[in-house]
């Protein structure tokens, strides 16, 4: 037994002083000890035998401490280019569409194509936090809020795209149905404003369950910031030198008052969880109809390469797919950004999501070929002309490099020592963002530029403004993701301490798991050993 | 408000006893001694949601599942009628040579309705069963409570139980293996 008291310990821990008291070395091939291939050997959710406290103090610590130093130049050069963007949404709003490079024939550009893309990203994060919760997936629980909190910003990219591209944007307000001076509703057999119900609820419940889970979360920032406060009232940082504010006053307020006062109670708990699992089993069904929803954008129109039945499954998958794609690519940069937070995210987590955008890859590479099949087998003229066009039209590029990118990139997830490294899955993630997003450009250009009249025969190339605008639109997903990492419980500090092995109410009972009658021996053992400190006012 | 039963020396009303345990493993079995005694007004206070706590506590399952179905059934039957309502009935236009009320073409919007009903009933419902929010509570004026939200486990029986006594009570908490106990006041 260590003579240290355990505070010390843990401080030396985290310092790197001490080497954790049972990790030892990885066995060989395991990777960091995670990539346990063996049935019956559970590998370990976070690494370095942490204790709770290490988890909160590590946890926390990305919220209170500092933020590392390149935090601020990362920050200050995506706020940035968001500021850029959005002064160049203003010259649009103000000079109209024209300054797009939409034309007649070519009327759904960059704007359609970059909301598609952005509302796909998100749906990553509600596929870890509810398709996993249901299948039990506990390694979900270290990627869940980061994924979750991804979401949210990517909903928030994506709706901007027809918000400002309706036209009239001071009109936008019509796609809801409000009662106007006019008394005409909208038209609700239009998958258009199916689209607006969808995404708008889609972005409200990811909210929801985002903010529900943080809430224990915020519970113990404001816990530890009334601590430091109760223990030095006149100390700690001052906001700011002229203002005679303490950080950690703010923190009890504003963390206090987000955690709705939430006291870790266990008949909280257990209706906390009834809710987690309803809101998992509700957002299930909601992802998987958000995007099918957008394809009805597509598909029940009459244009060529549009109008095809699969597109629902086929526009899930590849969400997926480019969500799965993103989360990795901000994942893997934090976790060597951050310290400790490869204890957390491990390479267990990169090579299962490294498995996921294989599956999914695959299932987007089955759907091109099922188009070009149809298009041939369905005998339809038009049809086929559309998808010979993409392959070896002017717009072949584009075409190819969707092909490669999604198709070809993943292919390497075969080997495991390619799903291991973090620089292969970095590399390959990147290439399917890239290649996500000419999907949908292929999709929406190539089958406009063509339609039935070669006379009406268009091609579409951006303006400055479409590439600010979509350039922006990352400043503004980075710039909230750094605020993210900055301010709000990066991981789910209470979801973490639930999958350790000492979380267990039998652990430490060796041979008697589950037998809630043999438990009297421990109970007495640990009799005797309290209330050395306890002390207590007299009752009358 | 009744007089309290039991005040400290100096008068102030008692709201229970607080009882501090190492591990996951003593909570839950302190949790079924004091459910085996009786005791109906109480609670276990732990950073995570323990494993089977809801048997050792021994407490009925939440009705929540029956306030999530009457919202989500309640979302999509109002969002369902606001559409039948708005195309055929208030102002009639017809598009696509569709029927007014065409209820196919109503599906989509009726299921988001559901589901955006059902998450706010989840979430608003979990927290009135809970009474939150609720910024105040006698058990946070006590410091060593704040490390429940990190790594340390309580049980508080509070004094409104039938079976509240100041002394009886505190030894079954020391039976139980707490490591420390405490007055808390109301």
């Amino acid at each position: 037994m260590t003579s240290i008291n355990p505070d010390q310990l843990t401080a030396e821990r985290l310092a790197g002083r001490v080497r954790p008291a049972l990790g030892g070395e990885p066995a060989p091939g395991t990777g960091d000890g995670t990539l346990v291939d063996t049935p019956g050997v559970r590998p370990p959710m976070v690494l370095n035998n942490r204790s709770f406290k290490e988890v909160t103090d590590i946890i926390c610590g990305y919220a209170e401490n500092p933020p590392p130093r390149w935090w601020f130049p990362l920050f200050g050069l995506s706020a940035t280019i968001a500021g850029l963007g959005g002064a160049f949404i203003l010259y649009l709003v103000i000079t109209g569409i024209g300054t797009w490079g939409l034309n007649n024939q070519v009327d759904w550009a960059w704007d359609i194509t970059n909301f598609v893309f952005w509302i796909g990203i998100g749906h990553a994060g509600t596929l870890i936090s509810a398709i996993l919760c249901l299948l039990k997936q506990k390694w979900r629980t270290a990627v869940n809020r980061a994924a979750e909190a991804m979401t949210i910003f990517a909903v928030i990219c994506a709706a901007t795209f027809p918000g400002i591209h309706v036209g009239r944007q001071w009109m936008a307000w019509m796609l809801f149905p409000i009662p106007n001076s006019n008394a005409i509703w909208p038209n609700f057999r239009s998958p258009l404003l199916w689209d607006v119900f969808a995404v708008s609820t889609y972005g409200t419940v990811s909210f929801l369950f985002w903010y529900m889970g943080m809430m224990p979360d915020f519970a113990t920032l404001r816990d530890r910031a009334d601590r430091r406060l109760r223990a030095n009232p006149d100390g700690g940082a001052v906001l700011l030198p002229f203002l005679p504010i303490r950080t950690d006053a703010i923190r009890a307020y504003v963390y206090g008052f987000l955690s709705m006062g939430w006291r870790f109670s266990g008949r909280h708990w257990h209706r906390y969880e009834t809710a987690y699992l309803i809101l998992a089993g509700i957002s299930t069904p909601l992802v998987l109809s958000v995007h099918s929803i957008v394809s009805f954008d597509f598909a029940t129109s009459v244009i060529p390469g549009w109008h095809t039945t699969i597109f629902p499954p086929y526009f899930v998958a590849g969400a997926i797919f480019g969500g799965f794609a993103m989360v990795l690519l901000l994942l893997i940069p934090a976790r060597e950004l951050f310290a400790n937070m490869k204890d957390f995210i491990t390479l267990r987590h990169i090579e299962n999501m490294a498995k996921i955008i294989l599956v999914t890859g695959m299932m987007v590479g089955f759907a091109y070929s099922m188009e070009f099949f149809i298009a041939w087998y369905g005998g339809n003229e038009y049809e086929l002309y559309a998808f010979k066009n993409r392959a070896v039209g002017p717009y072949w590029w584009a075409y190819w490099s969707m092909i490669a990118c999604n198709v070809l990139s993943p292919q390497v997830f075969w080997f495991k020592s390619m799903r291991t490294s973090v620089v292969v899955v970095f590399i390959v993630s990147f290439l399917v963002t890239i290649g996500m997003w000419f999907e949908r450009f292929v999709i929406i250009v190539t089958s406009l530029h063509r339609a039935f009249l070669p006379g009406e025969w268009h091609m579409f190339s951006p303006t400055l403004v479409d590439i600010s605008i979509f350039v922006g639109s990352f400043g503004v997903f980075l710039t909230l993701f750094l605020l993210f990492l900055r301010f709000l419980p990066v991981f789910a500090m209470s979801e973490i301490k639930a999958v350790l092995p000492q979380a267990s109410p039998h652990y430490g009972h060796h041979g008697d798991h589950g037998d809630h009658a043999g438990h009297g021996h421990h109970s007495e053992q640990a009799g005797h050993t309290g209330n050395d400190t306890g002390h207590s006012k007299g009752a009358h | 408000m009744a007089t309290p039963l039991y005040v400290t020396e100096t008068g102030e009303p008692i709201h229970g006893i607080l009882a501090e345990f190492a591990t996951p493993a003593d909570l839950y079995h302190a949790a079924e001694k004091i459910r085996d005694a009786g005791y109906r007004r109480w609670d276990t206070f732990s950073p995570f949601p323990v494993h089977g706590m809801e048997e050792a506590m021994g407490f009925d399952r939440t009705i929540l599942p029956l306030i999530v179905a009457v919202g989500g059934f309640t979302g999509a039957g109002l969002g369902f009628l606001m559409q039948w309502w708005m195309s055929a009935v208030d102002y009639q236009l017809v598009t696509q040579g569709k029927p007014f009320a065409s209820w196919q073409a109503f599906v989509p919007i009726t299921f988001e309705c559901g589901i955006l009903f059902s998450a706010f009933a989840a979430l608003i419902g979990m927290l009135a069963l809970n009474g939150l929010p609720r910024w105040n509570h006698p058990l946070m004026k006590k410091e060593r409570f704040l490390s429940s939200s990190d790594d340390k486990f309580f049980v508080c029986i509070e004094a409104a139980d039938g079976n509240f006594h100041p002394e009886r009570t505190r030894q079954l908490l020391e039976k139980a293996g707490a490591t420390s106990i405490e007055l808390v006041e109301e």
